[in-house]
């Protein structure tokens, strides 16, 4: 049974003063999660992330289509309870502190007394907030708030984890903490989902990504699979202070530094680029070949120039 | 995904049972506070406080108090009580508020003037209160004219009465009938004519039509009183011609007395009873009437002119 | 009861509580004790009336003010702040989260009221030296202003679970004013006519009946209260609650948050 079946959820907004202007936000979506697996969500400003997750947990209701969770209906409490939630930019009720409102979430999912006080503890020290546990919340920083939702999106044990942009405001010590949790979280069997810009990230931990875009899915797989498909790259780097043109016309990147000059291209321009270098007696000091990377992927799915149009939609 | 259907029918049921839950509550707490909510106003010692109380929103206060006397008045002529005695205390306490509101003290000079069961039995107080209402509004024919009324139909006091209307003449716009009624009054006092003339002066001016309602009544009164007295001695004028009495208004019209069979002001044909005298066919309907009643009549307890009666 | 709904009414009196809204009750003492000791230097014979007068009149409209505030801060703040999404997301119903919030803030009316009536009570001992027997009426008094706390609340939730904080306020709050006149409109409506008649009459038996739930002229002149009113007010105001809630539970049951 996947944890997660995305059955062609899709969202219209009626947007203006009279609800008369429709805005897709999201188009009929198709996407399954295995158990067990960490699965990245990605795409840029406004491509329609947090949406689909708000719809996948019902806090917004879908225009078409369904969602199940655990083979169940997210409507349902005994589903809700397999599953921890990171919102976007969390924030909580500021006049508790961090140990009472997990103490308050962990009532609400019904964990029990003497075990409720055990967790929460060892839940504090875990993302960090052992010493921070009697402060009020209103005086927390944004990273602390971020840990803070952490903690109550995986206080109660769940199965799934649906975290929406869990690095965010977060240092980079705090963000190698969170990766460090999530694999952790894989290794306990619990399956990850979670949307984030930053593709570093996603690559290195994810199992299997989605790229969305404007409300559409423009492609899904390891990122391995992904990458394989996206044209190599090589760098050209010689002296001179100038570029001849034939050559600039076949560079995706040009750069002129001092007397070197510093040239990106397609791999399978490399011959002609060699030649036209040689016809203009110019000193070539380094070719090396890019390493393609989800980024490249990512931008040549979504990029504003987008090199292989069509690819994936 | 969806919103439980479990939940909605469960808290649709319990709106749709709950509202109708309140309306059947809200018609019991009405019925049993029904005068209770008026009565506060036995404790407004001074209406003149209540006016500084309600900081500047006197007038939607008057509105208020003027609509509740209304409604006093016509639920408590509706039960048949002959007690009124929140009216005066409502009446005053309006016109407190606000000085200006013409028809409260029309109202007065109609309903807390006119004798039980058919007002309050107060003409002194209501003259009172038209007269303050005079010094607030001193260009107002119309409440010199009911100054006048009050003291002419209620009060008996014909000289007073035309000083009332004399003045109310001389403002301007003033409603011409003033001065032939200031005129009139010297020689005619008591007349049923005299009478008419006021009815009829209340009838055409009032926007109330409560008040229009209980005028155009006493008009009616006055007619049936007048066409049964005219009859009456025409029936007296066959007697002395035959030496008997008529037995239908036919033995009258083919003697020449009558031109056709006489209609009261509802079109209902007058009777001729065997003892020559003549009655209406609906006393209820006529209230005020002095004549034309059944023998033994026994009135309604509340008297008929409301429109929706 | 439902452990979630008690766990989310403790957590609204405690809000209520941190974030100092008993404070009015610092300034309703002043206000008592000033007007206590005033009236006592100044008449005789009407102490008690001004006293019961001046101190009913702020009880409920101290309450009614705190009842409409906060009372939208329960659905309103929640969705604006999306601190709702952590809550909702949890096994709890939406009906749970709209009857907890209710039983939270009734409570912390109460509690408010509690305090305010032992400082109403404290202020007509110094006035009078002792209690009376028609000192029972003004709590009767009270009784029916802690009713119409209750409906106010249930209205301000049914507002804000569909309206921006500051309208649902406003509705509130002119309901409020339109209920404390609720006798005199279905007089209103009693002398329309035609379709308006029916239109005035079916507003005038929706809108809250604030009117009979007001005693505290009648108290104030040591006038009883008959138990049949008692009887009657505490079934409506129970049933009226009960619709208002149902009406935010269907409202916000379809709700999609922000
Ligand atoms: N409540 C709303 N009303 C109208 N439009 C909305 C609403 N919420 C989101 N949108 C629109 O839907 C689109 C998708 O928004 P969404 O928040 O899902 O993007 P996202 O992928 O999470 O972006 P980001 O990475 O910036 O968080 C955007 O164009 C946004 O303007
Ligand atoms: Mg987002």
């Amino acid at each position: 049974m996947p944890a997660i079946e995305i059955l062609g959820l899709e969202k219209t907004y009626h947007v203006g003063f009279w609800r008369k202007q429709a805005k897709r936000a999201l188009h009929p979506l198709q996407l399954t999660v295995a158990e067990g697996e960490i699965f990245g969500f990605l795409g840029p400003n406004g491509a329609g992330k947090t949406t689909t997750i708000k719809m996948l947990m019902g806090l917004v209701f879908p225009s078409g289509g369904t969602a199940r969770v655990l083979g169940g209906s997210i409507s349902d409490p005994a589903v809700r309870a397999q599953v921890g939630f990171l919102p976007e930019q969390p924030y909580f009720y500021d006049y508790l502190t961090a140990r009472e409102l997990l103490e308050y979430y962990g009532q609400l999912s019904g964990i029990p007394g003497q075990e409720r006080r055990q967790k929460v503890k060892a839940m504090l020290e875990r993302v960090g907030l052992g010493e921070a546990g009697n402060v009020q919340l209103r005086k927390f920083s944004k990273g602390m708030l971020q840990r803070v939702g952490i903690a109550q999106a995986i206080l109660h044990d769940p199965k799934i984890v649906i975290f929406d942009e869990p690095m965010s405001g977060l240092d980079p010590m705090g963000r190698r903490e969170v990766r460090d949790l999530i694999e952790q979280l894989k290794q306990e069997g619990k399956t990850v989902f979670f949307s984030t810009h930053i593709l570093s990230d996603a690559e290195a931990l994810c199992d299997r990504v989605a790229i969305l875009h404007q409300g559409q899915l423009r492609g899904v797989g390891a990122v391995a699979e992904l990458t394989a498909n996206v044209q190599g790259k090589i760098e050209l780097i010689w002296s001179g202070t100038t570029a001849p043109a034939a050559l600039k016309a076949i560079s995706a990147e040009l750069h002129v530094s001092g007397d070197t000059v510093r040239a990106v291209l397609a791999e399978d321009r490399q011959e002609s680029a060699l030649d036209i270098l040689k016809q203009s007696g110019l000193r070539l000091i380094s070719l090396t070949p890019v390493r393609s990377s989800l980024e490249d992927y990512f931008v040549s799915q979504v990029g504003p120039d987008k090199i292989s149009a069509g690819a994936g939609s | 995904m969806k919103a439980s259907g479990k939940v909605t029918i469960v808290a649709g049921l319990l709106l749709l049972g709950s509202l109708a839950g309140s309306v059947v509550l809200l018609r019991k707490i009405d019925r049993m506070r029904s005068h209770a909510s008026l009565e506060e106003v036995l404790y407004i010692s001074s209406p003149k406080a209540l006016k500084r109380l309600s900081l500047g929103y006197d007038g939607l206060l008057a509105d208020i108090y003027w609509t509740r006397a209304v409604q006093y008045f016509g639920a408590t002529h509706s039960q048949g009580s002959e007690h009124y005695e929140l009216l005066a205390p409502l009446l005053e306490i309006t016109t407190t508020l606000d000085p200006h509101l013409l028809v409260a003290y029309e109202y007065g000079a109609n309903f807390m003037a006119a004798k039980r069961p058919n007002g309050a039995g107060q003409p002194e107080e209501a003259a009172k209160l038209v007269e303050r209402g005079i010094e607030s509004n001193p260009h107002e024919w119309r409440l010199y004219y009911n100054l006048g009324f009050i003291y002419y139909m209620e009060l008996k006091d014909y000289p007073k009465a035309a000083a009332a209307f004399s003045q109310g003449s001389q403002v301007s716009n003033a409603h011409p009938f003033l001065k032939v009624l200031a005129a009139q009054m010297a020689q005619h006092a008591g007349d049923a004519e005299m009478a008419r003339m006021l009815w009829t002066t209340t009838y055409e001016s009032t926007q109330d039509h409560m008040i229009r309602a209980n005028a155009l009544a006493h008009l009616r009164a006055l007619r049936v009183d007048q066409d049964i007295t005219a009859m009456e001695e025409r029936i007296e004028m066959y007697q002395k011609r035959t030496g008997k009495l008529p037995e239908s208004f036919a033995d009258l019209i083919q003697s020449g007395l009558l031109p056709g069979v006489p209609l009261d002001p509802l079109g209902h044909a007058y009777k001729l009873m065997d003892d020559g005298r003549v009655e209406v066919r609906t006393p209820d309907d006529l209230p005020f009437i002095e004549k034309g009643k059944p023998l033994g009549y026994v009135p309604p307890k509340v008297p008929k002119f409301l429109p929706s009666d | 009861m439902n452990r979630r709904v008690l766990h989310i009414a403790r957590n609204t009196f405690r809000e209520a509580v941190r974030d100092r809204v008993l404070y009015n009750l610092i300034a309703f003492a002043l206000l008592m004790s000033g007007a206590a000791i005033l009236v006592g230097q100044i008449s005789i014979d009407i102490e008690r009336l001004v006293v019961i007068n001046l101190g009913l009149t702020a009880v409920s409209l101290f309450g009614v003010v705190i009842a409409i505030f906060i009372g939208i801060g329960l659905v309103s703040k929640e969705i604006d702040r999306r601190t709702l999404y952590t809550i909702l997301t949890r096994p709890v119903r939406r009906w749970e989260f709209i009857t907890g919030k209710f039983f939270g803030l009734a409570g912390t009316l109460l509690v408010n009221t509690l305090c305010m009536a032992v400082g109403v009570f404290a202020a007509l001992l110094y006035v009078s030296h002792r209690f009376q027997r028609a000192d029972g009426w003004v709590l009767v008094a009270l009784y029916f202003i802690v009713l119409q706390f209750l409906i106010i609340t249930a209205l301000a939730l049914l507002f804000s679970a569909f309206s921006t904080p500051l309208m649902s306020a406003v509705f509130a709050f002119a309901l409020f004013v339109v209920g404390c006149f609720s006798e005199d409109l279905r007089g209103f409506a009693a002398m329309a006519h035609g379709a308006e008649k029916w239109l005035a009459t079916a507003a005038a038996y929706v809108i809250p009946n604030f009117s009979a739930l007001n005693v505290i002229t009648s108290v104030a002149h040591g006038q009883p209260v008959s138990g049949q009113l008692v009887l009657y007010n505490t079934i409506y105001a129970l049933i009226y609650v009960l619709m208002a809630l149902s009406g935010a539970v269907l409202i916000f049951e379809r709700r999609n948050l922000k």
